[in-house]
This record gives C-alpha cells, sequence and structure tokens, in this order.
C-alpha cells in the first residue's frame, strides 16, 4: 500500500513540475510581449496623450466620403483584382513545383530540400513592396511589375504552406498505394494530392484576397492598381476621397470573400 | 434495485420521416449490467447519446430520478445528469498529445467553475484520477502520451476518465469495436467489474452475440430503431438473436 502511495506522490510530483515549467514559458512570452509593447512606445503617456486626439480630430475630416471620382475608379479596380489573380496564378504555379521538394516527406533528395526551402524563405523574406520598387525600377509602371511582386512574395507563402500540409498527410493511404504498385510520381498525384487538396484551396484562396489587399500597397510605389488613387488621394490630403475609396475596397474584399468561400464550396465537395 | 433512468416512448430523428430511433420505452436500475446488441445502423449509438443528452429526441421522455426530465431540463440540471452519466465511445474521443493523467482529468470538468479549472485541479482530483488508473491498469503511463498508447489501452484511458466522473451510469457504445479479442474481453471485464464492486449501472452497446451473452444481466436487443427484446440473458431466444439481424438482411436484400 504505501509502495502505491509512494508511486502516486512521485507522478504527482512530475506532473506539477510539468505544470510549472508549462507555466514559466508562458511567463517568459507573457514578458517579451509586455517588453515590446513598451518599446514601440505604447506605455508612453505623452506619445498616447497627442496621439489618440490627434487621431480623433481626423475622423471627422473623412466624413462625408466623397465618390466623385467615381469614374477614375473603375479601371484602377479592375487592375487590382487582375493583379491579385494573376500574381496568385503565378505563385500557385512556382509553389506547386517547389512544394514537393520542400516537404520531408516527399522531398527527392536532402539537398533539394535545402534549395527547396530557401528558395521559399529568400521570396517570404523580401517583402511585395520592396519588389514592387524594384521591379518597377527595371521594367516600369504599371500593372505587370506589381503582379510580379505580389506572385514572388506569394510563392514563399503558399509553397510553405503547401508543403507542411503534404507533411502533415496521412501516411496510411500512401502507403496504401505504394503496396499496390504505383511509382513515386502517382503516390504524390494520386494519394497526397486529394488529401491536401482542400487544405491548398483554402490558403490559396485566403492568399487571393490578401494579393488584393497587398495590390494596394504596391499600387503606391506606381506598380498599378487602385493603390495610386488612394496614396494620391492621401498626399494631397483629401481625406474625404481616401475615406470613399476605404470603402470601395471594403465592399471589394467583402464581395471577394463570399466568392472565394463559394468557390472553394464548390471546387471542394 | 431501484430505477435509475425511465425511457418513455423516445423517438430520435434526424431528417424528416427518418427515424434513428423510434418508439423507444425502457428502464435502467441501480447497477445493472446491460446490454444493447444489435448491427450496425440500428440505432444503438443514437439511442446512448440522446441518454447523455447529446442528441436531442424529438418525441418522449427521459427520466432519471436524480434529475426529473433531462429533455425539459435547465443548463445546470443537464449538467448534473452529465456528470452523472459518463460515456465511453468506440474511437476513445482522447486528445492525443495529451498526457494519460491530464486527458482523465478532464472527467473533473463537471464538478468545477470554468475559472476554476484554468489552474490545476485540486490535488484531491489528481489522486482520483491516479486511482482511477491504477484500476484500469495504466498507473505506469500516467504521464505518457496518449498517442503512444494501443488502441486497448487508449480505451481503458477512456474508462479511467468515466470512473473519475464518479457516475451512476457509464454509456459505453460499442467500445470494442476496433480492438482485438483479448483487448475486448479485457475492457468488458473490466466494465463487468466496475459494475459489480462500484454498484454503477452500465450500458454497453455491442453487436457481438457472444459477448453479449458472456457479460450481460440483460440484454436488450435492437433493429431498425425499435427494440425487438428486452430480457434477462439467460433467457434469450437462438430464435431473437436470429430476428434482430433479418431486418438487415432484409434491407439488404430488398
Amino acid at each position: 500500500m504505501s509502495a502505491s502511495v509512494d508511486t502516486h506522490r512521485a507522478i504527482l510530483r512530475r506532473h506539477e513540475l510539468r505544470w510549472r515549467q508549462q507555466f514559466l514559458r508562458v511567463l517568459v512570452i507573457l514578458t517579451a510581449v509586455v517588453g515590446s509593447l513598451a518599446v514601440v512606445g505604447l506605455f508612453d503617456p505623452n506619445r498616447i496623450a497627442t496621439g489618440v486626439p490627434a487621431i480623433v480630430n481626423l475622423l471627422p475630416e473623412m466624413f462625408p466620403p466623397d465618390f466623385a471620382r467615381w469614374p477614375f475608379w473603375i479601371k484602377p479596380l479592375i487592375d487590382s483584382m487582375a493583379m491579385s489573380i494573376a500574381g496568385t496564378s503565378i505563385a500557385v504555379f512556382f509553389s506547386l513545383l517547389l512544394c514537393f521538394f520542400a516537404a520531408r516527406n516527399t522531398s527527392p533528395s536532402p539537398a533539394l530540400y535545402v534549395i527547396a526551402t530557401a528558395v521559399l524563405n529568400v521570396t517570404r523574406a523580401v517583402p511585395e513592396l520592396i519588389l514592387g520598387m524594384i521591379l518597377v525600377a527595371a521594367v516600369g509602371f504599371g500593372a505587370l511589375p506589381g503582379t510580379l511582386a505580389l506572385g514572388l512574395h506569394s510563392v514563399g507563402m503558399l509553397g510553405k504552406f503547401y508543403a507542411e500540409a503534404i507533411e502533415l498527410c496521412d501516411q496510411e493511404p500512401i502507403e496504401a498505394a505504394r503496396s499496390s504498385g504505383a511509382s513515386e510520381l502517382q503516390v504524390i498525384v494520386h494519394s497526397i494530392l486529394p488529401q491536401v487538396f482542400p487544405a491548398m484551396a483554402d490558403v490559396t484562396f485566403y492568399r487571393w484576397e490578401y494579393n488584393f489587399r497587398a495590390s494596394m500597397v504596391v499600387g503606391a510605389v506606381g506598380a498599378g492598381g487602385i493603390g495610386l488613387e488612394i496614396i494620391s488621394a492621401l498626399r494631397i490630403m483629401e481625406y474625404q476621397q481616401v475615406s470613399a475609396l476605404l470603402l470601395v475596397v471594403l465592399v471589394v474584399v467583402t464581395a471577394l470573400d463570399s466568392m472565394s468561400n463559394a468557390l472553394r464550396h464548390w471546387m471542394v465537395q | 434495485m431501484k430505477e435509475l433512468l425511465s425511457i418513455q416512448r423516445l423517438s430520435v430523428s434526424f431528417e424528416e420521416n427518418n427515424f434513428a430511433v423510434r418508439d423507444i420505452s425502457f428502464s435502467l436500475q441501480d447497477g445493472e449490467f446491460v446490454v444493447l446488441l444489435g448491427s450496425s445502423g440500428a440505432g444503438k449509438s443514437t439511442l446512448l447519446r440522446s441518454l447523455n443528452g447529446l442528441v436531442q429526441p424529438c418525441s418522449g421522455s427521459i427520466r432519471s430520478r436524480h434529475h426529473g426530465e433531462i429533455s425539459a431540463s435547465t443548463n445546470r440540471q443537464l449538467r448534473a445528469h452529465r456528470r452523472d452519466t459518463a460515456m465511453v465511445f468506440q474511437q476513445h474521443q482522447l486528445i492525443d498529445r495529451l498526457s494519460v493523467l491530464d486527458n482523465v482529468l478532464m472527467g473533473r470538468l463537471g464538478y468545477h467553475s470554468f475559472l476554476r479549472s484554468l489552474l490545476p485541479l485540486p490535488q484531491s482530483d489528481r489522486q482520483k484520477a491516479l486511482s482511477a488508473l491504477e484500476r484500469v491498469g495504466l498507473i505506469d503511463k500516467a504521464l505518457a502520451r496518449v498517442k503512444d498508447l494501443s488502441g486497448g489501452q487508449q480505451q481503458r484511458v477512456g474508462i479511467a476518465r468515466a470512473l473519475v466522473q464518479e457516475p451512476r451510469l457509464i454509456l459505453a457504445d460499442e467500445p470494442i469495436a476496433s480492438l482485438d479479442p483479448e483487448s475486448s474481453v479485457q475492457i468488458l471485464s473490466l466494465l463487468k467489474d466496475i459494475c459489480q464492486r462500484d454498484r454503477i449501472a452500465v450500458l454497453v452497446s455491442l453487436h457481438q452475440v457472444e459477448f453479449a451473452r458472456q457479460f450481460a444481466d440483460r440484454i436488450i436487443g435492437m433493429a431498425a430503431g425499435r427494440i425487438i427484446c428486452d430480457q434477462q440473458s439467460l433467457t434469450l431466444q437462438e430464435s431473437e438473436i436470429h430476428a434482430l439481424y433479418r431486418h438487415k438482411l432484409e434491407a439488404a436484400v430488398t
């Protein structure tokens, strides 16, 4: 009996130790969070005291929204939409090629795995705004450099997510396919792809919506789309136009969101 | 023996005019070991789940001696009834990445408020969890992850989780359907032992006639959502067993 009491006590002690370790980890993260809030000045009373009223003063200047220039917004909006679709497609193409090399379970060799993940990391590391500026310098103003910037930057994120989905897929059906004499390529296409397709569709549609929003950012550096309109209105301090443009973008993003939901539903049964 | 749960004219349907459980009446006594026997699709799971309030019946009543009418109960009453009515699931329904002990402790959630449950549970609860693990023979696995356990061991964790609820009734939904014969006997013996020693009533659904005969005090046979027979297991006739599975055959032929 005393032996069992001892084992119970030992188990409880170890269990408690684990809980404390977890608590300690949370504490470390919390310290980092509070520290960064302090560094960026959120705890600086002077900045807050002057900043908050300034924002409040700006808000009335944005009302009512001024839609007078709407005929000039149609072409840039179409551009932005096209940029997001074209950019995402480019990203999907390259991500699909790279992801099988960047997933541990499908990569043909460790060297190719390292190269593929390095490519994904680099494209993810360079922000689309920087890519946009470089490409505008290279190929000139317009939607083309913007599209390439969106596409290249998206490869990093889409490829990484695709690869992660592949690494997380069930091994059992893969084994079953292999046991039936399927080649490695057949295994990938007929056993892995059907499993990861819903996850891939999810991130792709999310990325499409993200790219539409990002197209405004690259538009600001002259890479096409509705972003240029917004940045121009901001420069000449036409805040009523800015609010009108933001409303238009909000409507489009909302429409895009429901559209991508419908498309996803339609494709993934 | 006193009546623990009384079910009157219970029906459950998930789509219109398609009843998973139709017009079922029976009662469960304190401390009895009842096997719910029937082929898959007979409505056993739906019946068990409705007894715990996981499925809403469309008509009929489920009355508990301790908590009154279940389908018309308040949230608080329903929680109390669920605490008293532990479930063991076919697919174990454990959290793979947590330790065995942490999974068992989930059985104590019904005894604590939300805020209290954010802190480590009291020492007495952890002692209960360890006793339950000792009971199911997994004390040496207490801090192992559930995913490193075999199917039979995982099901025993599920039973330990049910035990720490200190229930009056355990509902076990096909607890051995994905286990080998040896583990199956082990799990059913464990449930039987819990029933006899702790006087906890057990209602377990099975589709194996032999196991039902071997372990049950009483067998309730179900087919196509209805009760076909309900009697002490010793008196169950061969013809009645055939009747249970004939429905399935007829459905397959027509």
